[in-house]
C-alpha cells in the first residue's frame, strides 16, 4: 500500500469516527437515562429523548441577557467544538486514526481544561449569583479531578512507554492478555473522575431542579436555544469522550486496524456493546448512590488521586 | 379555665375542642400573654376583624393555646387609631402575624420594632386594606413598584444569593435571600406573599355551605383538615355534633390525608439527595392511594367530603376490604423503604445533623406541628384536646429530639405507620347508624366559634365568625406554616447552601397556606 493511499484510507477512518461519534453521542445520554428510568421504576422518556430536545433547542429563538459580553456566545461553541476533538481522537474504533497524535493524554487533559476554562468564564459573564455560584463549584471539583486523571493517564503511560494514545491502545490491545494490577486502581479512579467531571451523582446531579445544589446546570443556568443545544451537545459528547478514555485504556480488545475496512463493523459493533455496558453501568452507579455533600467532593476525589497514585507506585514496585 | 386574670372573664365555647373567649383591655394583652408563655402555653392566631358597620371599631383575636385548651382575647380597637400592644416579644412567631394584620386590616402593634410589610406587593394604595368591609378593589389598585427592605450582613467576602420567587422546578412562589460566605449560609431571611387570593376577602359574602366549599381548599395538601377545621368551627356554632359515623369517616379522611402527605414527603426527602429511586417508590404509593380516595370517596384529596354537620361520602363494605389490604401493602412497603433510607450511608449522611432546631429554640420561637415533635415539642392536637373520634383512639404521639432532617424523617415515617394503624382502628369501630349529616342550613346570628384539627403539617384552627343573618361575617383559617416559616430561618443557619433545599423541604411548609 501507498504511503498515500494509507493517508487517504486513515482520513475516512478518522471522517466515520468523527461523524460516529458526535451523532451517537446524545444515544449513549438517553441510554444512561432510560437505564436510570428502569432501575427506579420508571418507564422512562425513550433512547431519542436527547434528540428530541436538541432539535426543540435548536427551533428556538437564542435569548441573551444584555450584558452577555461576545465570550458567552462564542463559549457554546469552544465547549462543542473541545469535545467534539476530544471524543474525535480517542482511538475506539481504529488504532491509528490520523488525527490522533493531535493530542497526546496530557493535551486531551488540556482540551478539557480549555473547554472548563471558557464554561466557568461565560457562567460568571452574566453576573447572576447562580453562575457564579456554579463555577466556583465546578472549580473546585475539577482542580481536584484533573491531577487524577493525569495520574490514570501516567500509569498507562508508564506500562506502554508512551503518552501517546494510539500507541497506549496499541500495547494494550495487541499483547497477549496480560493482568496488570496497576491497572485495577487506575481504573477505580478513573471511574472516580469520570463521574465528577461529568456532573454525575454523587458529585453533582444531571436531573435536578434544586438551583442550590447545582455545579454545571448552574453555569448554564442564562443558556437557551441553540446555545444551550450546543452546551448540552457537548455535555453528551463529554460524557461519550470520557466513556471512551475509559475504554482505550482499559478494554481496548476488539478495536480495528486503520485500513482493515473488514474489521470496522466489528469493531464499531464492539465498541456500541462496550458503550452500552458502561453506560448501564453508569446508571446502576447513580441509582444506588446519594448526592454526597459538596465538601465531600474533595475527599472523594482525593481517594481517586489516591488510588492513580497506588496505581504508578505499584507499577514500579511489580514493573506490570 | 385554661387562664386566671383578674381583668378576664374567659366564657366557655361550644365545640369539640375546650375553648373559652374573653374581651381584654389593651393594657392586659401584653401581662395575659406573659402568663400563658411562663406556663408553658403558646400563641396559636393572631387575626384582627373589621366591625366599624355592625358594631363599632375593629377587634384584635389572639388565640393561646395551653394544655387546658384554647383561649382567644378579644381586644376592641378604636376606629381612628386601631393600635394594641406588640406581642412579639413575648411570641417571635406573632411578628408576621402582626405585620400581615396591619397589611391586610390597618390595625398595627404599638413599639412593634418590626413594621415592614409582609403579604403586600404594591398591588394595593398605601392607605387601602383589602380586609376592611369598606374596601373597593377597582380603587385600591397599585402600580407601586415593591421595595422590601432586607437586612444586609456586611463583611469580607459576605454576598448574597437571591433565589425565587420564580424557581427552576414547579413549585410554590417564594423568595429567599441568602447571605453567605462561600457556600456557609450567614442568614437567610424569606420573602413570602406571592400566593395572595383574596380568600379570606370572599369568606365574608359567602353562605356557610359555599364557605365550606372554599375552605377546603385554603391549602390543597391540607384539604380535609381545613374543612374539619371549618366544621367544627360552625357546629360549635350552632351547637349541634354530627353522627358517630360521619365523624369516624372524618378521621379516617384525615388520617389517609396525612398518609398521602407523608409518603409524598418522603418521596422528596430521597430526591432532594439525588436518590431518585425512594422518589420514585414512594410516589408510586402515594398514587395508589390517591386512586384509591377517588375510587371509594369520588375524589383523590377528598375535597367536599366533608360538610358542617357531617361528610358527603360513606364506605361501603367493600371499600373497607380495599383500604384494610391498601393499609396492609402500605406497611409492608413502607418498612422494607424505611429500611433502605436507614441503612443507605449516603443518605443518612445528608439527613444527620442538617438543618438542626434544638428543642429549647424551637419552644421559643413556638415551632409547631411535625416539625415541632421532630424537636421535643410534644404537642398533637389529637393527643391533648382529643375530640371526638379521637377520645376513643388511643394516639401515640411520634416525638424525636435531635430536630435535624433525619428527626424529621423519623416522625414523618412514625407517624405514617401510627396513621395506618389507627386507619384500621377506625375501620374496626366504624359502625353506627346510616347517618351521614345533620341538616346545618344557617349559623345563629352573630356567633363565633373555633375549630382545630392537626392536620399532617400541625394543628390546623378555623375561626368563624356568623353575621346577623347567620352567614359568614369573617372567617380566619390559620396554617401552621405561620409558626414554622420563620424557624427554618433558624435551622439552616451554618449549613451550607446546597442543603438548603433538603432542610426546606424537611419542613415543606406551605407558601399558599399562609398568604390567603
Amino acid at each position: 500500500m501507498t504511503n498515500n493511499a494509507s493517508q487517504t484510507l486513515g482520513i475516512l477512518f478518522q471522517l466515520c469516527q468523527s461523524l460516529l461519534v458526535v451523532a451517537l453521542a446524545p444515544l449513549l445520554t438517553g441510554w444512561v437515562n432510560q437505564c436510570r428510568a428502569w432501575l427506579q421504576n420508571r418507564s422512562g422518556a425513550g433512547l431519542l429523548q436527547p434528540y428530541r430536545t436538541l432539535r426543540k433547542l435548536f427551533h428556538k429563538d437564542a435569548v441573551l441577557a444584555y450584558n452577555a459580553s461576545p465570550l458567552f456566545r462564542i463559549t457554546p461553541y469552544i465547549l462543542f467544538g473541545c469535545m467534539w476533538l476530544a471524543a474525535a481522537i480517542i482511538p475506539i474504533i481504529a488504532i491509528d486514526l490520523p488525527f490522533s497524535p493531535a493530542a497526546d493524554v496530557i493535551a486531551l487533559v488540556g482540551v478539557f481544561a480549555l473547554a472548563r476554562v471558557f464554561i466557568s468564564l461565560a457562567a460568571m459573564d452574566i453576573g447572576t449569583a447562580f453562575g457564579s455560584l456554579g463555577a466556583r463549584r465546578e472549580m473546585l471539583v475539577s482542580f481536584l479531578a484533573e491531577p487524577a486523571l493525569l495520574m490514570v493517564f501516567f500509569t498507562s503511560s508508564l506500562i506502554s512507554h508512551s503518552t501517546q494514545l494510539p500507541h497506549i491502545v496499541g500495547t494494550f490491545a495487541h499483547h497477549e492478555f496480560v493482568l496488570y494490577p496497576s491497572l485495577a486502581f487506575a481504573g477505580l479512579a478513573f471511574v472516580i473522575v469520570l463521574l465528577a467531571e461529568n456532573a454525575r451523582i454523587p458529585v453533582d446531579n444531571p436531573s435536578t431542579h434544586l438551583e442550590l445544589t447545582m455545579i454545571h446546570e448552574a453555569m448554564i443556568l442564562e443558556y437557551s436555544a441553540r446555545h444551550l443545544a450546543l452546551v448540552e451537545w457537548a455535555s453528551n459528547l463529554k460524557l461519550l469522550a470520557y466513556i471512551s478514555i475509559g475504554i482505550a485504556l482499559f478494554v481496548p480488545y476488539g478495536i480495528a486496524e486503520v485500513g482493515n475496512w473488514g474489521v470496522l463493523p466489528l469493531a464499531i459493533a464492539a465498541l456500541l456493546v462496550k458503550l452500552a455496558l458502561a453506560g448501564a453501568g453508569l446508571a446502576l452507579l447513580e441509582a444506588l448512590l446519594a448526592k454526597m455533600r459538596i465538601f465531600r467532593a474533595p475527599e472523594f476525589l482525593g481517594t481517586a488521586f489516591l488510588l492513580a497514585v497506588l496505581g504508578l507506585l505499584i507499577h514500579f514496585l511489580l514493573g506490570a | 379555665m385554661p387562664i386566671k386574670h383578674p381583668n378576664l372573664q374567659p366564657e366557655p365555647m361550644n365545640g369539640a375542642i375546650p375553648a373559652w373567649h374573653g374581651k381584654i383591655a389593651a393594657g392586659d394583652l401584653q401581662p395575659i400573654c406573659q402568663g400563658v408563655r411562663d406556663g408553658g402555653g403558646r400563641l396559636l392566631a393572631l387575626w384582627g376583624s373589621d366591625w366599624r358597620v355592625t358594631q363599632h371599631g375593629f377587634v384584635l383575636h389572639t388565640l393561646l393555646v395551653n394544655e387546658a385548651g384554647l383561649v382567644c382575647l378579644n381586644l376592641p380597637l378604636a376606629e381612628d387609631h386601631p393600635v394594641y400592644p406588640d406581642i412579639s416579644h413575648i411570641f417571635p412567631q406573632a411578628n408576621r402575624m402582626q405585620r400581615a394584620a396591619y397589611d391586610l386590616l390597618g390595625i398595627y402593634a404599638h413599639e412593634g420594632g418590626d413594621h415592614r410589610k409582609w403579604l403586600r406587593h404594591g398591588a394595593w394604595h398605601s392607605g387601602s386594606f383589602p380586609l376592611r368591609k369598606d374596601f373597593d378593589a377597582a380603587q385600591s389598585r397599585s402600580d407601586e413598584l415593591d421595595a422590601y427592605p432586607f437586612v444586609h450582613v456586611e463583611g469580607t467576602g459576605v454576598h448574597e444569593i437571591p433565589v425565587g420567587p420564580v424557581h427552576a422546578g414547579i413549585i410554590e412562589p417564594g423568595h429567599f435571600r441568602f447571605s453567605v460566605v462561600g457556600e456557609k449560609m450567614l442568614r437567610l431571611e424569606q420573602r413570602l406573599g406571592y400566593t395572595h387570593k383574596g380568600i379570606e376577602k370572599r369568606f365574608e359574602s359567602m353562605t356557610l355551605q359555599q364557605g365550606a366549599k372554599l375552605a377546603g381548599r385554603v391549602s390543597g395538601d391540607s384539604s380535609v383538615a381545613y374543612a374539619w377545621a371549618y366544621a367544627m368551627a360552625a357546629e360549635g356554632i350552632a351547637g349541634i355534633t354530627p353522627p358517630a359515623r360521619a365523624l369516624w369517616l372524618r378521621a379516617l379522611f384525615l388520617e389517609r390525608e396525612r398518609v398521602a402527605n407523608h409518603l409524598g414527603d418522603l418521596g422528596y426527602l430521597g430526591s432532594d439527595v439525588a436518590l431518585s429511586f425512594g422518589f420514585a417508590q414512594f410516589w408510586i404509593l402515594k398514587e395508589q392511594m390517591l386512586r384509591n380516595n377517588a375510587a371509594l370517596f369520588g375524589h383523590r384529596y377528598l375535597m367536599d367530603r366533608i360538610i358542617p354537620g357531617g361528610v358527603t361520602a360513606d364506605l361501603s363494605a367493600e371499600g373497607r376490604r380495599m383500604i384494610e389490604e391498601e393499609c396492609a401493602m402500605l406497611e409492608r412497603e413502607v418498612r422494607l423503604l424505611r429500611g433502605i433510607y436507614d441503612d443507605h450511608a449516603g443518605v443518612q449522611d445528608r439527613f444527620i445533623g442538617a438543618g438542626r432546631i434544638e428543642p429549647k429554640l424551637a419552644a421559643q420561637l413556638g415551632l409547631c406541628g411535625l416539625a415541632g415533635r421532630a424537636s421535643a415539642q410534644a404537642w398533637d392536637a389529637r393527643v391533648q384536646f382529643p375530640c371526638a373520634p379521637y377520645d376513643r383512639l388511643d394516639v401515640q404521639m411520634a416525638t424525636y429530639r435531635n430536630g435535624d432532617v433525619a428527626a424529621r424523617v423519623i416522625v414523618r415515617f412514625d407517624e405514617l405507620l401510627e396513621s395506618l394503624r389507627l386507619q384500621r382502628e377506625i375501620l374496626v369501630n366504624l359502625t353506627g347508624g346510616d347517618e351521614l349529616a345533620m341538616p346545618l342550613e344557617k349559623l345563629p346570628g352573630n356567633g363565633f366559634g373555633v375549630g382545630m384539627v392537626e392536620g399532617w403539617r400541625g394543628e390546623v384552627m378555623v375561626a368563624v365568625h356568623s353575621n346577623a343573618q347567620g352567614n359568614l361575617a369573617r372567617v380566619h383559617p390559620h396554617d401552621p406554616s405561620w409558626q414554622n416559616w420563620p424557624v427554618l430561618e433558624h435551622a439552616v443557619l451554618d449549613n451550607i447552601v446546597p442543603d438548603f433545599p433538603l432542610i426546606n423541604k424537611s419542613f415543606n411548609l406551605s407558601y399558599s397556606g399562609q398568604d390567603l
